[in-house]
């Protein structure tokens, strides 16, 4: 086990476990809904919708994470609220305009940065830094953690209602609007308190991969959310350990196990898998065939 | 049995401000089973929508039971068109049919041992025990509206709007849906079905109402249901009736 317990001898790595269980579970139990309410590319766009916010908090009062939570989190409200109202009040769809405002905004975010007067990676935004948390960064964690969780698991049964079919959901009496927008919210949060850890962009792998890997395996929403979360939170960590002996980037790492974990299950799992459904058509092909030169021979 | 009944007075809706159903009246009565008739684009959705709430109204009110509607209630259970249902979602039968009894219970109420019955009861009454524990999307086009049918009556509903349950059925599912609706009727609920097979109306349902934008005609179907009142409904623009008349006159 010497491999397993060697990395986190030095309190950079046992930081960047905590982090990543955290974030993992938190990301991962998020993700069932986000794929069973397709918000993925939703998700993508409000990932990079981000950066305005982040680098105007960086300008104005510096890069604390305190700050830069709050920036984001205004950032991807008025990206939100734009698309609603480009998209409700002209014939462009919700797609275009979520696509253009991210495009704007991310654009506008990189302007902003060439005027912060710190140095600021853009590839730190995007790919995010795990062996670097500060406390402060834990705590950010630790707290939308503890309003994630609940949140979900308090308004579990309106939103399946909600996810199956919004308006036999609407019909029944559950308030569609405020509940998309507390799922929004939510995605906000858990995406702001990947952001010193993984990056936007990698959170993203994280906020997809556990649930679309569970889906293909489970006809369980139960599964879906308890397996999302236990599936990102175990993957993470073993793609921060897999980045530590390979002495390769931790973000990246962890996004390609739970990258790798999905592939299996889309080969290979036992009910959905592409791979067994081919071969349980093989066996059936066979078995018709057998019965039928059975059937020849009488 | 009580006679309830569902009561619609001068309902208008509009679709982004153009009118879809104008100024409908109509008095239904529970333990009917009523066919809703129309062209494609007569409004059928749009008014079924409108009874539960889910587009606003412009003029005029439901009241079922004596209580104005003003929104979702358990009451009125709409079915929509099996088309728009995601049947991947990782959900068993009875898991869907438990769906019904969430809003009865509340956000955070127990599931408890009379929901769990009343969810029994109704996966029986549909004859789908046997299927409770499979995905949804292993179900025939009948089982599956008939799952729907379970669900709503999970949540005690008393009236059933159903969109186009017939529609891809062959007819051996189409008999037993019928048989699942039959029986709802007879335990005193109201059933109204869009319905687009017109041969098959008298033998499925015993109201009809014909819309086309407006109320055409409405009533028992051996009365109702003959070729003036098909004609009229399915004319591809029907703005009033009394609008028509006087057209035929001039010409």
């Amino acid at each position: 086990m010497h491999w397993l317990t060697e990395p986190f001898r030095h309190e950079f790595m046992l930081r960047a476990l905590f982090g990543c269980a955290l974030i993992g579970f938190t990301n991962g139990a998020l993700s069932g809904f986000i794929v069973l309410r397709r918000l993925a590319l939703m998700a993508d766009a409000m990932a990079h919708s981000l950066l305005p916010g982040v680098a105007v908090a960086i300008i104005l009062f510096g890069l604390a994470p305190a700050n830069l939570f709050f920036g984001a989190l205004v950032a991807a409200l008025l990206v939100g609220l734009g698309v609603q109202i480009i998209s409700g009040s002209s014939r462009i769809k919700e797609d275009t305009s979520l696509g253009l405002l991210f495009a704007c905004a991310f654009s506008l975010g990189l302007v902003l940065l060439s005027f912060s007067p710190s140095q600021v990676n853009v590839t730190h935004y995007l790919f995010g830094n795990i062996l670097g948390l500060s406390d402060d960064d834990l705590w950010i964690i630790y707290s939308i953690s503890l309003i994630v969780l609940p949140l979900l698991v308090l308004f579990q049964r309106p939103l399946l209602l909600l996810m199956f079919e919004p308006s036999v959901a609407a019909s029944q009496g559950v308030f569609v609007r405020p509940l998309t927008y507390m799922l929004m919210g939510l995605l906000v949060l858990s995406m702001i308190s990947s952001l010193q850890a993984v990056g936007v962009v990698l959170a993203l792998g994280m906020l997809i991969a556990p649930a679309a890997t569970i889906y293909l395996c489970s006809d369980s929403f139960a599964a879906m959310f308890w397996g999302g979360g236990i599936l990102g939170m175990l993957g993470s960590c073993a793609g921060l350990v897999v980045s530590y002996w390979l002495n390769l980037p931790s973000g990246a790492c962890i996004v390609l196990v739970l990258g790798g974990i999905f592939f299996a299950a889309y080969l290979f799992s036992p009910r959905y898998g592409v791979l067994s459904k081919f071969l349980r058509r093989r066996h059936l092909h066979e078995e018709s065939l057998a019965r039928w030169e059975e059937h020849a021979d009488h | 049995m009580p006679a309830h009944h569902l009561e619609i007075k001068n309902l208008t809706v509009a679709y982004r401000r153009v009118p879809a159903v104008h100024h409908v009246t109509l008095n239904l009565r529970c333990g009917h089973c009523i066919a809703l008739l129309g062209p494609n684009g007569a409004g059928k959705t749009t008014f079924f929508k409108a009874l539960v709430g889910l587009v606003p109204k412009e003029t005029g009110e439901v009241v079922f039971g004596g209580h104005g509607k003003v929104g979702a209630d358990t009451d009125i259970a709409y079915l929509p068109q099996r088309s728009v249902i995601d049947w991947d979602f990782p959900i068993t039968v009875r898991g869907m049919v438990e769906m019904g009894r969430y809003m009865r219970i509340g956000k955070w109420g127990r599931f408890g041992k009379a929901d769990s019955e009343a969810v029994d009861v109704a996966l029986r009454t549909m004859d789908l025990a046997d299927l409770a524990r499979r995905q949804i999307s292993a179900l025939s086009g009948g089982q599956q509206q008939r799952a729907f049918l379970a669900r709503s009556l999970a949540q005690e509903a008393h009236v059933f709007l159903l969109d186009e349950p017939f529609t891809g059925l062959d007819k051996t599912a189409q008999d037993l849906l019928a048989q699942a609706i039959r029986k709802l009727v007879a335990a005193g609920n109201l059933v109204v079905a869009s319905h687009h097979d017109l041969k098959s109306v008298p033998e499925l349902f015993d109201q009809v109402i014909f819309l086309n934008g407006e109320l055409i005609a409405f009533g028992d179907t051996g009365e109702t249901f003959n070729d003036e009142n098909i004609a009229d409904a399915y004319r591809t623009q029907v703005f009033s009736k009394a609008q028509l008349h006087r057209n035929a006159g001039v010409h």
